[in-house]
């Protein structure tokens, strides 16, 4: 509770919470409110107004309806890919940073071997080999397989650190095993990290989706913000001067992001007494 | 025959790291520990006791030589655990700071095979608060970070207590606390110790602590130990110039201490 307290002192996390939510409550009653269509409702490339605020794709379909359905599947992957990434990099960091010892030296050998990998060029290739079915799911699911690797790190060295300290010796000598010490007497002190992590997971979850889908390896099942984008491109809009069929767009992805930075780094603040003012 | 030897240790080491940067925390010691003793292990910061000290709770094992509980090596932890137990030395750090203190005491209980019932726990839990008299109301529902250094110390030694284990290994339990509270933890370690007929292993910097509460003194120095005996040899005909440095240490009104 005092923790939620300073968080609300902090102008920061009020302005990413507000956008973040802002944004998360568009995609979830916009649909209800707006009457969503796919359908060709006018000329190609039709300027915004009359009827259509943000005008018209190549196809003729309405663009706020297409932000909308691509803001949740943006929202969706990221989501997603932070989930498993999270849980994987905490399981991996968090039981190697408390054994220590060998087991600990193979994760973090294994973990470095996967920070070396470059993961958008993983997921390139994982995209472009996979010509059908690539769908909104499977490339959340990509995303978090090769993303996990900073949240290992991050948990390992934070649970590394907790385990020589007495309440651990304590809980061995209260007889607990090695599952139960991971998650009551560590998990808690690191849960704000593990938040963080997640934040930032899924922040980089959504700009990974956009970058392939922006170079069309993107999901064939829906729309999302890098499909538009990737669209945009592909008619040529940028060089038409068609502003409404890429800046909302790359500014939805902007907001977006830019709100989950500002609450992870406000957070930082708020966790990390040190940085305190 | 059964002998009375809680602890015995022949030639024992403990070292850390290997190579060059080996360093040897307990190195060939030689003891034993007798049932109902009183024993202090006194040394400076670093000398290898509070690894010692882990060695006999079981969490390091012995490099080299034998270290034995009950003339057996110590190899189930949870058996070991349900007899020997410890207070560790900052109170602070020894409980959970997301659970309320009274469910730790309770959770002490995970070392027996076969828990008592919810309300014998809930009764036995009352009966140790009582015992190093802290009243059951003042701690209902308090987190660790709620009280004070004093109370959590007596909330250590009331786990003590639930579990009225046959051996304490006590490491540094007055350190953190002021003299006055030291005097009250003192007082109910001897208390436990009359009640449950306990053994008790008393690891602690402070020489002349140890010259009151011991039967036996054991000096230790870069993990070994230069001298052992009772309170009387150790203090009034000190072998090793360390003894004689630490009983130099005492602070005594009148007498110059720190020389310049």
């Amino acid at each position: 509770m005092k923790i939620l307290k300073n968080l609300l002192k902090s102008p920061m996390f009020i302005i990413g919470a507000g956008l973040f939510f802002g944004t998360l409550l568009i995609a979830l009653i916009g649909p209800i409110v707006y009457n969503m269509t796919m359908d060709r409702v006018g000329a190609q490339y039709a300027a915004p107004g009359g009827g259509y605020l943000l005008g018209l794709d190549d196809l003729g379909r309405d663009y706020v309806s297409l932000l909308l359905s691509g803001l949740r599947s943006s929202l969706y992957v990221g989501f997603l890919a932070g989930i498993i990434a999270t849980t994987i990099g905490t399981l991996i960091g968090i039981y190697g940073g408390f054994r220590g010892g060998l087991v600990d030296d193979l994760l973090n050998m294994m973990t470095n071997l996967f920070v070396v990998i470059p993961q958008l060029v993983i997921l390139i290739l994982i995209s472009a080999s996979l010509q059908e079915g690539r769908s909104l799911t499977l490339i959340g699911v990509i995303i978090g397989l090769t993303g996990w690797t900073w949240s290992a790190r991050a948990v390992r060295a934070q649970a590394s650190a907790l385990k020589s300290k007495d309440h651990i010796s304590l809980a061995k000598l209260n007889g607990d095993n090695t599952l139960r010490v991971l998650l009551v007497h560590i998990l808690p002190y690191i849960f704000s990290y593990v938040f963080m992590v997640f934040i930032i997971q899924v922040a980089s979850g959504i700009l990974s989706e956009s970058a392939i889908s922006m170079i069309g390896l993107g999901p064939l099942d829906t729309v999302s913000l890098g499909t538009i984008l990737n669209q945009a491109k592909n008619t040529g809009a940028l060089g038409d001067g068609v502003w409404w069929a890429f800046m909302p767009a790359t500014a939805t992805i902007t907001v977006i992001v830019f709100a989950l930075y500002l609450l992870n780094t406000s957070m930082d603040g708020v966790f990390n007494p040190r940085l305190r003012k | 025959m059964q002998s009375n030897n809680i602890f015995t240790a022949v030639n024992s080491v403990c070292s850390f790291g290997h190579g060059k940067k080996l360093v040897r925390a307990v190195d060939d010691v030689t003891f034993h520990i007798a049932d109902e003793e009183i024993v202090s292990i006194v040394g400076g910061s670093g000398c290898g006791k509070s690894v010692l000290a882990k060695m006999m709770l079981g969490l390091h094992y012995p490099s080299a030589g034998t270290f034995l509980y009950k003339d057996k090596p110590i190899t189930d932890h949870c058996v070991h655990w349900r007899e020997v137990q410890a207070v560790f030395q900052d109170p602070f750090s020894c409980f959970n700071q997301f659970f309320p203190i009274r469910n730790q005491l309770k959770a002490a209980f995970g070392i027996y095979k076969d828990k008592p019932s919810n309300k014998e726990m809930e009764e036995r839990v009352d009966q140790a608060l009582l015992a190093v008299n802290v009243k059951p109301s003042e701690v209902e529902g308090k987190y660790p970070f709620e009280l004070s250094g004093g109370q959590m110390q007596r909330m250590l030694l009331a786990r003590i207590f639930v579990l009225r284990p046959k051996v304490l290994i006590a490491d540094e339990p007055t350190s953190m606390v002021d003299a006055c509270v030291r005097a009250n933890i003192l007082d109910y370690l001897m208390k436990l110790k009359e009640e449950l007929k306990m053994t008790i292993v008393f690891i602690t910097h402070d020489i002349g602590l140890a010259y009151y509460v011991s039967n036996r003194i054991f000096i230790m120095h870069k993990g070994k130990i230069i001298e052992q005996g009772t309170p009387d040899e150790v203090t009034q005909s000190p072998k090793s110039e360390h003894t004689i440095q630490l009983l130099e240490d005492i602070p005594e009104i009148n007498r110059e201490w720190i020389k310049a």
